[in-house]
């Protein structure tokens, strides 16, 4: 069995995403949170790059790559700004702990 | 060589990216999140995106770090994470499942790579995907407005002065008025 570069990189990209949905499932810590999110992007940008490698279209995994990466800057600063916002006000970062809705 | 390369700048990718999800302190957790930065960047270095490859390492290791650390810095000493509610063990077979999922859906793209010749990016960013870029304007204009307007206290503290500099000054008119409705 041959395997070539391409296949190693999908691994690495399959196990990037399966520590951020496990850190997705687990976490409680709304800063946490975020730097859980950030793995899973940093899969996701590369599952990009991969796949217009794989494709023959690298310009167009990488523009979309950079899209990406832009995008999800842009949440972290605002979800960590909100944090802040949040420990100031609620006084925890625990995501069960903010919830004011009572079943 | 190259597959050792790859190999191991992936297994070291997810053993940081697992490191910085299970830390129970959060500045070990961002330095750890940077090493991934660092390592993905690496990869796309070595499968050619040269340009995502540098956004990414100056983004991901130096920016987002950085304002992880400001945060912390910020935040105090709660950086602590609780426990989880879910059992791990369901959320370790829900993710393997997923995982295994994604794998299988994705092998066979990679199997069989295409060759269409060299497209610089800057053809593909500015050409062809134009819009994207304007998105990416506007994505940064939005989310600086919305750092401004979340962590700005002047306008919030101004605003309370001029509350209490109006409940002073008309009290003693409502005392006045209070008076002359006597006499």
């Amino acid at each position: 069995m041959n395997i070539s570069p391409l296949d190693i990189v999908l691994l690495g990209t399959v196990l990037l995403l399966a520590v951020g949905f496990y850190g997705l499932l687990i976490t409680r810590n709304l800063i946490k949170l975020v730097l859980v999110l950030q793995i899973l992007v940093k899969a996701a940008v590369m599952a990009l790059v991969l796949a217009g490698k794989s494709s023959g279209n690298l310009g167009l995994g990488q523009s979309l790559a950079a899209t990406v990466i832009v995008a999800d800057t842009v949440v972290a600063v605002v979800a960590l700004a909100l944090a802040v916002q949040v420990r100031k006000h609620a006084g925890t970062l625990d995501v069960t702990k903010l919830s004011s809705l009572r079943g | 060589m190259e597959n050792i390369a790859y190999l191991l700048l992936s297994l070291a990718a997810a053993f940081c990216a697992y490191r910085a999800m299970i830390s129970k302190h959060l500045l070990p957790s961002a330095l750890y999140l940077a090493c991934v930065s660092a390592s993905v960047s690496i990869s796309l270095y070595l499968l050619g995106a040269y340009e995502v490859a540098v956004i990414e390492l100056s983004v991901g290791a130096g920016l987002v770090t950085v304002m992880l650390v400001y945060t912390l810095s910020v935040v105090g000493e709660d950086t602590y994470d609780p426990a989880s509610i879910i059992p791990k063990p369901v959320a370790f077979l829900i993710v393997g499942a997923i995982a295994v999922l994604a794998a299988w859906m994705a092998y066979p793209v990679v199997t069989h790579p295409v060759e269409n010749g060299e497209v610089l990016l800057a053809d593909v960013l500015w050409k062809q995907r134009a819009l994207d870029v304007w998105v990416q304007v506007t994505l940064i204009f939005s989310g600086v407005m919305g750092v401004l307007g979340l962590l700005s206290e002047r306008t919030i503290k101004i605003k309370e002065e001029q509350i209490l500099q109006m409940a002073e000054t008309e009290k003693p008119i409502a005392i006045q008025m209070e008076e002359e409705m006597r006499v």
